[in-house]
């Protein structure tokens, strides 16, 4: 999926950039270092945005542009925050031929969410992964990791209700 | 800690009587009476086996049984379309679907009165529909042969002295103290093992080249599982994985290396946690580290999280990646097992690979080569699903037919639906079609009807999957991950996406199915690697054996199987319809109107439907009682 940097605003701490800072120290000499300081450094922030590449830029003297590029090329690092309702839905094969595009497209229509972005009022994010595992339960989708699965398009308005208010 | 194989011996025989009542010698252990084991599988935890296992807890505490039940959360029992699964040990008894407010009536009945509960243990959906009492009756465990899965399901993967028990690290104790390095390769070589991960290149080989080369060397396990819908390194990883660190163990003394790292997949929180836990207990107990068993031989293990990018699954991406850059493939040669990881020798195999190999050491060369078909010999795991009643993971000797496998193993098509075409290889596989589904499947014969092994994915499609459309799907998959390095992948199949595209949206002309081909075969001699040298498999494979419906598409403008939106239309067969008017209701667009036909035998005029109006969404159709309404 195309990753599109964020119109959300940055509303970085000082104390995520602490320990920000401790990753980036205890990462220090290790080799093929980059990758498990940007998972950290997401595990921190929620997601990447170019404020955070920042700081990692200038702490480990890699260049941006190389932080960036390695931002965009894998699908784990985000560049939008997750949504309040962050939901996800499996598009690996079992459950596409099950049906899941179909789950993408009800969602996407009722919430008036792009697939890939977060809605204006930051609530509700929808999300296409690929295969999460649960193919016995397919076509699944999960809300803020709570998995429902065996679904079909006529579920979709009962489960988004539950996240409404 | 366990110093000598002596240690590791002693281990085994103390621990033995631990797994000994889920092997079938019915041997209770002081108080303990029962064995209950709860799968903990992404799958089963999927659909509520922590809660189950916490209730079951409860429950047990409330009745002051608690110390004559031991509860065992297992890794994957395979059978995942009927999750969350429990079995009680000893004798065998198979729960499936289970909820949590089943667990009273199991602990009253079974736990304590001894009387299993007929009504929720697993009926075979054919047949004379009794209740099975054991797994081994089970049809779809009848044909399988597990030998990489063979723990999966029976120990408890967070406990190192369960994999002790059933033989853990004996390969390694009798590679460290009674064999070579050549000769340990020699077996890889003799048992025929060939790669689980896809290009099936024989394992000794690579073992071979790296051995001849000098100085630091690096052992890697490729368990970034990216074909989607393919889940059987997961499985391994989440039910055995000590057996994978043991096998990276073996082939560091074998290629003389002391280092190892496992590329895992950070989407699998599950298998990384099961897999800390047993690099911690291996290293406390002295299986990881420096001088195991005493013999002079030191070994490690790091895990390095993939970030999800399918290219890393090719083996110099992967590497490029543990290095902390883009993912991106490296020309060979020079092979990784010359120049690999950080610039040194390094040999790469799959989880799956690795998890067959303390079996190969303990039970010999022969005994392995002894399964499977000429050129590929042992088992090969599949990730059954899609249009399948049992929907998990199955293994099979190699030779065994796709009919076997989907109609015995799998139960066959649900729903009465008529069986189409198997998918193999993922997206760098084909679609098999039905009239080939007596193919004994191994490395070759999947290659020659073109398709490919792949991880093992195998997903089942019925009559109402368009062809055309899951080699979009494919396709689109890979437009995705494609690197951008190389220009025949990156820019040719965003052009085949185009095309199929252009077929599916009703604006395709007969020439564009050359043009498929032509592109297809472009991208597939001329690309960097194994990714785009493959990706137009499910284009060229559904080409090959579904022309016809890529015609229906083109010159009749319809999509047979009724999938591609844009060619498809709803209708309302007027004699069917009673005319009560619920699909006008349900229309978002008010497209449904009364007409003033009545038919024959009913009282009110029918409805139809106006193409110009009609959105496509169908939500009419599920509300007509009488299948009146079409759509074709």
């Amino acid at each position: 999926m195309k990753k599109k940097p964020t119109t959300v605003q940055f509303t970085g701490t000082k104390e995520q950039e602490e320990k920000l800072l401790a990753v980036i120290r205890k990462y220090d000499g290790v080799k093929g270092k980059m990758m498990p300081i940007l998972q950290e450094a997401q595990e921190i922030y929620g997601y990447l945005p170019i404020e955070v590449q920042r700081i990692i830029a200038r702490e480990t003297g890699v260049s941006l542009e190389e932080i960036y590029g390695i931002v965009s090329f894998y699908a784990q690092f985000k560049l939008n925050p997750d949504g309040k309702v962050a939901i996800a839905v499996c598009l690996g094969t079992a459950c596409y031929v099950k049906g899941s595009g179909e789950l993408v497209e009800a969602i996407s229509d009722e919430l008036k969410v792009a697939p890939g972005s977060t809605s204006a009022d930051g609530k509700f994010s929808l999300e296409a992964t690929r295969c999460i595992g649960a193919c016995g339960l397919a076509p699944v989708l999960t809300v803020n990791g709570e998995v429902y699965g065996r679904l079909t398009k006529a579920d979709i308005p009962g489960i988004l209700a539950k996240y409404k208010d | 800690m366990i110093l000598t194989v002596n240690d590791l011996n002693t281990a085994r025989d103390n621990h033995l009587a631990d797994v000994a009542m889920r092997v079938g010698c019915d041997k209770a252990v002081g108080k303990i009476r029962k064995h209950v084991l709860i799968c903990g599988g992404t799958g089963c935890t999927s659909s509520g086996s922590t809660a189950l296992r916490n209730a079951l807890e409860k429950e047990l505490a409330a009745k002051g049984i608690a110390d004559e039940i031991k509860i065992v959360t297992t890794g994957c029992f395979g059978l995942c379309a009927l999750g969350p699964i429990m079995i009680v040990y000893p004798e065998g008894t198979f729960y499936s679907m289970v909820k949590e407010e089943n667990i009273a009536e199991i602990v009253e009945s079974h736990l304590i009165g001894g009387e299993p509960v007929a009504a929720l243990e697993y009926h075979e959906r054919s047949g004379d529909h009794h209740a099975v009492s054991s797994l081994s009756e089970m049809t779809f465990y009848k044909k399988q042969q597990r030998v990489s899965l063979h723990n999966c399901g029976v120990i408890d993967p967070e406990d190192i002295n369960e994999y002790i028990a059933r033989e853990g690290y004996q390969a390694l104790a009798k590679v460290l103290t009674s064999m070579t390095r050549e000769e340990v390769v020699q077996c890889m070589l003799d048992s025929g093992l060939r790669g689980r991960g896809g290009a099936g290149f024989p394992t000794g080989m690579k073992w071979k080249f790296a051995m001849g080369s000098t100085g630091k060397k690096y052992v890697c396990c490729n368990a970034d599982e990216g074909d989607p819908g393919a889940f059987m390194d997961r499985s391994v990883l989440e039910g055995d994985p000590h057996s994978v660190l043991e096998a990276m163990a073996i082939a560091g003394y074998a290629i003389g290396s002391d280092e190892g790292y496992i590329y895992v997949r950070a989407e699998y929180p599950i298998a990384i946690h099961r897999l800390e836990i047993a690099i911690r207990q291996a290293r406390e107990a002295g299986l990881l580290g420096k001088n195991i068993f005493g013999t002079g031989f030191d070994f490690d293990i790091s895990l390095r999280f993939g970030a999800g990018a399918f290219v890393c699954g090719e083996e110099t991406a992967l590497m490029t990646s543990i290095e902390g850059n883009r993912g991106e493939p490296r020309p060979r040669p020079p092979f990784p097992a010359v120049k690999g990881l950080f610039g040194k020798p390094t040999i790469l195999n799959n989880v799956e690979t690795y998890a067959n190999i303390p079996q190969i050491i303990l039970k010999g060369a022969q005994w392995f080569a002894s399964m499977g078909t000429e050129k590929s010999k042992g088992t090969k795991v599949f990730a059954l699903g899609g249009k399948i009643t049992n929907t998990g993971l199955v293994e099979v000797p190699m030779g065994t037919t796709l009919r076997e496998v989907i109609e015995e193993i799998g139960g066959g098509i649900p729903n009465g639906k008529k069986f189409k075409a198997a998918q193999t290889g993922g997206p760098s596989g084909g679609c098999i079609p039905a009239h080939l589904i007596d193919t004994p499947i191994d490395y070759d014969n999947l290659i020659a009807i073109g398709s490919m092994m792949g991880s093992g994915g195998l997903i089942v499609m019925d009559e109402d999957n368009c062809m055309v459309d899951i080699a979009r799907f494919f396709l689109e998959f890979t437009v995705d991950e494609s690197c951008g390095k190389c220009t025949p992948c990156r820019i040719g199949t965003r052009r085949l996406l185009e095309i199929l595209d252009k077929i599916i949206a009703g604006n395709g002309e007969l020439e564009d199915l050359d043009r498929l081909e032509e592109l297809a075969n472009y991208i597939k001699s001329a690309s960097l690697c194994g990714l785009g040298q493959t990706a137009p498999n499910p284009v060229l494979s559904t080409l090959r054996y579904f022309r016809d419906e890529y015609i229906a598409h083109i010159v009749d403008k319809k999509c047979p199987a009724g999938v591609c939106k844009k060619l498809t239309r709803y209708s309302i067969v007027k004699d069917n319809c009673i005319g009560c008017g619920a699909c006008a209701r349900q229309c978002p667009v008010g497209a449904i109107s009364r007409t003033d036909y009545i038919a024959p035998d009913k009282k009110l005029a029918a409805m139809a439907i106006d193409p110009a109006k009609c959105v496509k969404c169908g939500a009419c159709m599920p509300t007509c009682k009488f299948k009146a309404i079409v759509k074709a």
